[in-house]
């Protein structure tokens, strides 16, 4: 696949949807000062795509999550035009309703991108109806820091596209993933091992958000770290072991909601492996429960959101593992 | 000028470091670097520069203010700083070391002075170290800042196998002096010829020559109303990282923790990218991602210059162009502004 190719079949997909009318905004990649430094943005002109977007190995950034701001401030200017014209009518009954506004935003999905939007929509926080949603092939993402392959798309989970209104490009297949690897590789460490691990990779977070914030599975109108009301809302940690507690009780927070996109390691300043802590958490779903994959369709019940009569009891963690070095004793 | 062959660096660090720390850049597990406080087998990085600015040191991202402790009905205050030892930081650039005179304005030369800050500023000595390979992302010389001829109380070269040493302040003499045994007098050519070629270096840098005419006190309004700040903030995610990076960055907010029989009252960074930054009681007056990230950048580039001699609070240092998750930084708020006629208002 070719960057150039590919990026100007998206452009002309873009122009075409935004001429005819169908959509009216555009959230893509835009060009930056280098070729690695590419912003998402809105575009809404034939003029500024040709000469702004694109579309190549550097547009790693996951857009699915604009998409709970955008369609929300569509829905609210329709909320507005209803409300006025029942108060109109109240006012006037033989009135005419002014005429609801029809924005509808075109979003370029990844394979990956397509499991996150798929999770926002069945936790009903983007608006379906506001989007048309174009498939885009995908060879692997770089890393703008590092200048190589992203982690994440080393051990790609899948090339298929799971929610999609049109396809550019073929759809791929859910691959054969190695992506556990690594959890394994904990798991296997003694904990004195593991703590020290994760003491010297978590010592390093300066709080700064950014994981947090670029997360599609957040998306709670006000973060318990920002509520001056919870008595966690500390910007800093206090001490160490708060420190290692904000990102233990976000991974939580996010457990069987996160689709392993990979953001929240892709944005760390520090370069701290914190999708370690997302995937341990789906390898334990997927061993205690069984094989779940958040995000992979609308219909099937998350395991940590239903309960049945065969499910592990809690002391599954202590029975689990009764290795001498691993597990909990 | 005095100078140590580079092979005998560790003995330098071994000698100062029996007396005080010493804090030098050391590589991580991350394939950056961080500065670390010096121990025997440390070895000191040869990246260009620290994830971290070197501003931790005197404006840590936490520090304890006061605590105050129950006692029946009585509440007694307690003030937790303790007599600072002396300290070194090794190996800092000159963005960093230009830095700390634009956080000094603020927090020692007004009035109260923060004598936390200053604290610790009077017990560390900075010894800088000559850029030679400066990145695509550095742009120091925009604000007339020589990455090849740094400041800090000693200015250090790596040059020709050995690292010269030259004491700018009392402070860098004593360190000079605590080191004397070590050094020998040398012909500084290579210095000068490091200068030169890192120099021209520099000067084919993408952004050493970005017009800032734009940017002064009388175009404040125009362009605090510029049509600009939405579609640069479009995509801002509200974290902190670039404030966080920043070395010019110095806002912090005051946090209290119930000690359960007291209270330890400490200060932490706060950054004006995130949405309780303004939080008054009435209500917060910057509602949207909009306002916060114009004022980072407003910050920066016209109200500190306003008040401070219109010396801009940006060392070019690059890092938010590097850390940023969605990639926006000053260099594009800088183009953008440019390439946008002010309108008025």
């Amino acid at each position: 696949m070719q960057d150039d190719k590919i990026s100007a079949k998206l452009i002309e997909k873009a122009k075409e949807l935004l001429s005819s009318g169908k959509v009216q905004l555009v959230i893509g990649w835009r060009k930056g000062l280098f070729d690695y430094d590419v912003t998402p943005s809105i575009f809404t002109t034939a003029e500024d795509l040709e000469k702004n977007f694109v579309y190549n190995k550097w547009c790693a950034a996951n857009l699915s999550k604009y998409l709970v701001k955008e369609t929300r401030k569509i829905e609210t200017a329709k909320d507005t035009v209803r409300m006025n014209n029942k108060m109109a009518k109240q006012k006037d009954p033989a009135s005419q309703d002014k005429p609801e506004p029809s924005v509808k935003i075109l979003v370029f999905l990844k394979p990956c991108d397509t499991y996150s939007f798929t999770e926002l929509l069945k936790e009903h926080r983007i608006f379906r109806d506001d989007i048309h949603a174009v498939g885009i092939p995908c060879d692997g993402m770089a890393d703008a820091s590092k200048k190589e392959l992203l982690e994440r798309c080393t051990v790609c989970k899948s090339k298929k596209h799971v929610t999609y209104d049109e396809l550019l490009g073929e759809d791929g297949e859910v691959q054969d993933s190695k992506r556990f690897d690594e959890v394994e590789k904990l798991e296997k460490m003694t904990p004195d091992e593991r703590y020290s691990f994760w003491q010297g990779e978590l010592s390093r977070c300066i709080r700064c958000n950014a994981c947090r914030d670029v997360c599609p599975a957040c998306t709670c109108e006000q973060c318990i770290f920002d509520n001056p009301k919870s008595g966690a809302e500390h910007k800093v940690a206090a001490d160490s072991f708060e420190e290692n507690m904000f990102h233990i009780i976000r991974a939580w927070h996010v457990a069987g909601r996160c689709t392993d996109c990979g953001e929240c390691s892709r944005v760390c300043p520090q370069h701290i492996p914190l999708h370690l802590l997302n995937r341990k958490f789906i390898k334990d779903i997927n061993e205690i429960y069984e094989p779940y994959m958040a995000g992979s369709d609308m219909e099937t019940k998350p395991p940590l959101l239903t309960f049945e009569k065969n499910d592990a009891e809690p002391n599954v963690v202590y029975t689990r593992d009764k290795s001498e070095e691993g597990g909990n004793k | 000028m005095l100078s140590l062959p580079v092979e005998k660096l560790n003995e330098l660090f071994e000698t100062v470091g029996s007396k005080e720390n010493i804090y030098i850049p050391v590589d991580n597990t991350s394939g950056k670097a961080d500065f670390k406080l010096w121990k025997k087998g440390v070895e000191m990085s040869k990246c260009l520069k620290t994830v971290r600015s070197a501003k931790d040191f005197f404006f840590p991202k936490t520090e304890n203010l006061v605590n105050y402790k129950m006692n029946g009905q009585k509440i007694e205050m307690e003030d937790p700083r303790k007599e600072l030892d002396n300290f070194v930081v090794f190996g800092v650039r000159a963005c960093d070391a230009a830095s700390f005179a634009i956080v000094d304005d603020v927090y020692i030369k007004q009035s109260p002075v923060d004598t936390y800050y200053k604290n610790r500023r009077d017990h560390g000595t900075v010894v800088t170290l000559a850029c030679t390979e400066p990145a695509q992302t550095c742009f120091c010389k925009l604000y007339n800042i020589d990455a090849s001829d740094p400041k800090g109380d000693v200015s250090s070269w790596i040059a020709d196998g050995k690292i010269f040493f030259k004491p700018n302040t009392d402070k860098g003499s004593k360190f000079i002096d605590s080191v004397k045994s070590l050094l020998k007098d040398s012909d500084e050519k290579p210095v000068e010829s490091q200068k030169k070629s890192t120099q021209e270096k520099i000067s084919k840098l993408p952004f050493v020559n970005l017009d800032l005419s734009k940017f002064k006190g009388e175009n404040m309004l125009k362009i605090f109303n510029s049509k600009v700040w939405d579609s640069l903030s479009e995509a801002c995610l509200g974290c902190g990282t670039c404030t966080y990076v920043c070395p010019t960055c110095m806002c912090f907010d005051v946090k209290s923790f119930d000690t359960g029989d007291g209270i330890k009252q400490f200060r932490c960074w706060d950054s004006c990218m995130y949405s309780d930054f303004t939080k008054m009681a009435a209500a917060n007056p910057r509602l949207t991602q909009k306002e916060r990230f114009r004022q980072r950048f407003m910050h920066k580039l016209v109200y500190y210059p306003m008040d401070h001699k219109n010396v801009k609070s940006c060392v070019g240092c690059g890092r938010c162009l590097e850390s940023c998750p969605i990639h926006m930084n000053i260099v594009k708020v800088i183009k953008t502004i440019n390439e946008t006629p002010l309108e008025e208002k």
